[in-house]
């Protein structure tokens, strides 16, 4: 007899239990993480191109000695929300965006754990990047820095609202990257495809796993550090100004916990690009899988145990400086161990040097430079030498945008093929790499020379004869040649979408299983979840394609419906047959709702602020009032 | 297989022979990650925050509480204790009972936990704070001051949110949306009220009880 195989799907019953109506209604209700992952996308990127602007127009005012471009109060506005801008509305969101679309797809799931709280990640997203920039339509950006330091942000001398709108702005936005980090970790853990062990989990997924358990665990210090902030200066307590019995190192200590894990959590699903684009373009697996793993949670790991580098120069003990320039000194370890497994599999393979390619070694490049400059920063005479200088700008500009916005474009044009179902055009896109990277080495590498030679940062200009100028030209107009090259990019991107090569469902036949769908994914992912035996599944697999896998190769259909596969954490063995839910307008009401609960804190209309705070409370109640059998039952 | 054991309406999953459950138990469950997780962000907020606490204190003078103020009182702390630990014994009998498919005392004792959750919240709302306030200090005499007000105003913010939280539920459990597969609902409030009550231990300890030290 037989076997009798129940629960089989069809593309037809798939699209009908999946399809959202485009229009009006369903742009503002979607929960498809494809949707919300291009949009995360879309919007970093603007954000990228508006604190972009601003550190040109800084570069413009340095370009020569005693230039007044712009007065000494724009300029600190300028360079705390460009610091502000590219964390915490460009890299972050932008990193979250590649992860919302691609990690379902890696891991062979139909959506994220779950997708409303994705929508609301992204509103909340948005919403907070307009709330922070709205301080610009009143004069008062935050003017701080972006670490913010107290007692200068304090009321006493800084009456004003900019740093009301840097505090709230930042405690609003961390509530859409935890509630995104908490979501990743779900689906990672839980909705991996049947057989998919954790040692067979793609090596970007893993970054995105370490950035997300990095966000758990960091982002409350700086919440945490906001509110307090926001108490002393709005309601009167005392938590840093030395009057009260406050200790405005405190305000340091707290900023810096958060803030160090905020840079590795941009830096570790970047490398986790770079694993993902390397085997496919050497056209062999990846040497030392397990070591880059081990190297990347590391790097999670020791992230929380290196903050006070940042405060050596502030007068501690010296003992805890020791102990703390062993850990930074530690991280080269990890580091060193990925660049080797990286630059091995290149050796053994044969590299073709396509664009995502060319920004990938780009990024080892420049990854490598600010390697090199960071142990001499955690070498704790030097960085009581260079401290506050340029010095210290070349080396963290080395290893976040080379380490983190090269390996973004490398992802653009290696996935966006994906996205738009089009390749980008190669021949600008090597002209883009080649103006970036020249571009970046321009802007960046005098840096440390000017700051050997005692530039200092954040001062909006400097006295003529101190032989800065000639290097400062350069700088400018390498900051221009670097934007030239993102602008090359954009048009490339926008050019492609339309009249780009068509790209097939897998154009650069990559291993993992994205490419087991079309370009662009339908909007179920996968017509059957597939079952997966290697760790590199498409190119051992020669079943899966874009039609998914056959029942036969032990696709699971899920009966077609509205439902995803929960799996063990571990082995990833099928446990579970999850409803999933549909789109829905709650995420947006809340983020509404949210929204001005803050504008209410803003300027102190308690009764508008107690308005919005039983909006936020009805909207939850909306969200999670049942609607037919979903996962929060 | 393991699907022998009873379990919610099974689905087939497309392969031979294989139906799996639509809703999982503890782990299995996406929303148990998810209420997990979310306690992980909340424990490490109040692990910072009593580090502040500590480093406020260890960098003041010699003497602790400053300016004058006494040593938190304990009696009433400890009986608030008492009262808000014990709403753990009801709350995770409720979940018992619904697993076993008891709606009647889910109700009952999640109607006693939120019982002595709210008289926590009264003691300390109504009795504890404004005999401070009167007395003693406010939030704004000093960091002191305004340590105490935020670490236990922080952690009665969540008592709130639990005592919403049970209610929720409750309603849920007079429309008979729970039974003994589907009861995830239960099961995160309960995560969540325990969690509750465990930070008050470490509160207890370093606000009340490390001053006398």
């Amino acid at each position: 007899m037989a076997t009798v195989i129940t629960g089989a799907a069809s593309p037809e019953r798939l699209e009908e239990a999946w399809h959202e109506t485009p229009g009006l209604g369903s742009f503002l209700t979607t929960v498809d993480h494809k949707r919300i992952g291009k949009r995360y996308l879309y919007t970093g990127l603007l954000f990228l191109v508006i604190g972009g602007i601003e550190s040109l127009v800084m570069r413009i005012q340095l370009t020569h000695s005693n230039l007044h471009v712009v007065d000494p109060e724009t300029y600190n506005q300028l360079f705390s929300m460009h610091g502000v801008t590219m964390m915490f509305l460009f890299a972050t969101p932008v990193l979250s965006g590649f992860g919302n679309y691609l990690v379902p797809l890696m891991i062979g799931a139909r959506d994220m754990a779950f997708p409303r709280l994705n929508a609301l990640g992204y509103w909340v997203f948005l919403a907070a990047g307009l709330f922070l920039y709205s301080s610009f339509v009143v004069h008062r950006l935050p003017d701080a820095g972006w670490f913010n330091y107290t007692p200068l942000s304090d009321s006493v001398y800084t009456p004003g609202p900019n740093i009301d709108f840097y505090a709230l702005g930042l405690i609003f936005v961390g509530i859409s990257t935890t509630a995104g980090s908490i979501n990743f970790i779900v689906t990672i853990l839980k909705m991996r495809a049947p057989g998919m062990s954790l040692d067979r989990m793609p090596i970007f997924v893993w970054g995105e796993l370490a950035m997300a358990l990095t966000v758990v665990f960091a982002l409350p210090a700086l919440t945490l550090a906001n509110v307090m902030l926001e108490l002393e200066r709005r309601a009167g307590f005392h938590f840093f100004a030395p009057a009260g019995g406050g200790q405005p190192l405190l305000w340091q200590h707290l900023f810096w916990i958060f803030g160090h894990p905020e840079v590795y959590l941009v830096v570790l699903p970047a490398l986790g690009i770079a694993s993902a684009i390397i085997p496919t373009f050497c056209r062999r697996p990846m040497i030392g899988y397990t070591y880059i793993v081990l190297a990347e949670m590391a790097i999670a790991v020791i992230g929380f145990g290196v903050w006070v580098h940042h405060m050596f120069a502030v007068g501690l003990p010296t003992i805890g400086l020791g102990f703390i320039s062993l850990t930074s000194f530690l991280v080269v370890i990890p580091s060193g161990v990925q660049i080797f497994a990286w630059l091995a599999t290149m050796w053994a393979g044969k590299p073709v040097l396509r664009t995502p390619m060319l920004f990938v070694i780009g990024f080892i490049i420049l990854f490598v430079i600010g390697g090199l400059s960071g142990p001499m920063l955690a070498a704790v005479p030097l960085d009581q030498q260079v401290t506050d200088s340029y010095f210290v700008v070349a080396h963290f500009h080395y290893v976040l945008v080379g380490g983190a916005m090269f390996p973004i474009f490398a992802g653009i044009y290696f996935w966006a093929p994906k996205m738009t179902g089009r390749l980008l055009h190669e021949g600008w896109g090597k002209v883009s790499f080649w103006l970036m990277f020249v571009g970046f080495n321009a802007l960046f590498f005098p840096m440390h020379i000017l700051g050997l030679r005692g530039q200092p940062r954040r001062t909006y200009t400097y006295q003529a004869g101190q032989g800065w100028d000639f290097l400062n030209l350069v700088e400018t107009i390498g900051a221009f040649v670097l934007a030239l090259g993102i602008l090359v990019t954009f048009v490339n991107w926008v050019w492609s979408a339309k009249r780009g090569e068509p790209a097939g469902h897998d154009p650069w036949r990559g291993e993992s299983l994205e490419w087991a769908t079309t370009s662009p994914p339908a909007e179920y992912n996968f017509e059957n979840i597939p079952t997966v035996r290697s760790r590199e599944p498409m190119w051992d697999q020669p079943e899966l394609g874009p039609h998914g896998q056959p029942p036969e190769a032990g696709g699971r259909g899920l009966g077609g419906g509205h439902n995803t596969l929960g799996t063990s954490l571990l082995e990833a063995e099928p446990e579970v047959v999850v409803p999933m839910p549909h789109e829905s307008p709650w995420p947006l009401l809340l983020t509404v709702a949210l929204a001005a609960v803050f504008v209410g804190l803003l300027i102190r209309e308690w009764v508008f602020w107690a308005v919005a705070a039983v909006a936020t409370a009805i909207s939850v109640a909306g969200w999670f009032w049942p609607r037919g059998e979903t996962q929060e039952t | 297989m393991t699907l022998a054991r009873e379990a919610p309406p099974l689905v087939p999953t497309g392969q031979p022979d294989e139906w799996l459950p639509t809703v999982g138990e503890g782990p299995t469950n996406f929303g148990w990650w998810g209420m997990v997780l979310f306690i992980a962000v909340e424990a490490t907020v109040f692990a910072l925050l009593l580090a502040s606490y500590f480093y406020l204190r260890f960098r003041s003078g010699p003497v602790w509480p400053p300016d004058g103020i006494e040593s938190p009182k304990l009696k009433l702390a400890l009986v608030m204790s008492a009262i808000l630990w014990s709403s753990s014994l009801p709350v995770h009998l409720a979940h018992g009972a619904i697993k076993r498919g008891e709606q009647r005392k889910l109700r009952t004792y999640l109607a006693l936990g939120f019982l002595l959750g709210a008289t926590f919240l009264l003691l300390q709302g109504a009795v504890e704070y404004p005999d401070i306030v009167r007395h003693e200090f406010t939030p704004r005499t000093d960091a002191y001051g305004s340590m105490f007000f935020t670490i236990t105003g922080l952690h009665g913010a969540h008592v709130v949110v639990g005592l919403l939280m049970n209610a929720w539920v409750q309603l849920r459990a007079w429309q008979g949306a729970f039974d003994r597969y589907r009861h995830v609902s239960v099961g995160n409030f309960v995560l969540y009220w325990h969690f509750v009550d465990v930070v008050w231990v470490f509160v207890l300890a370093t606000l009340y009880l490390s001053p006398h030290l």
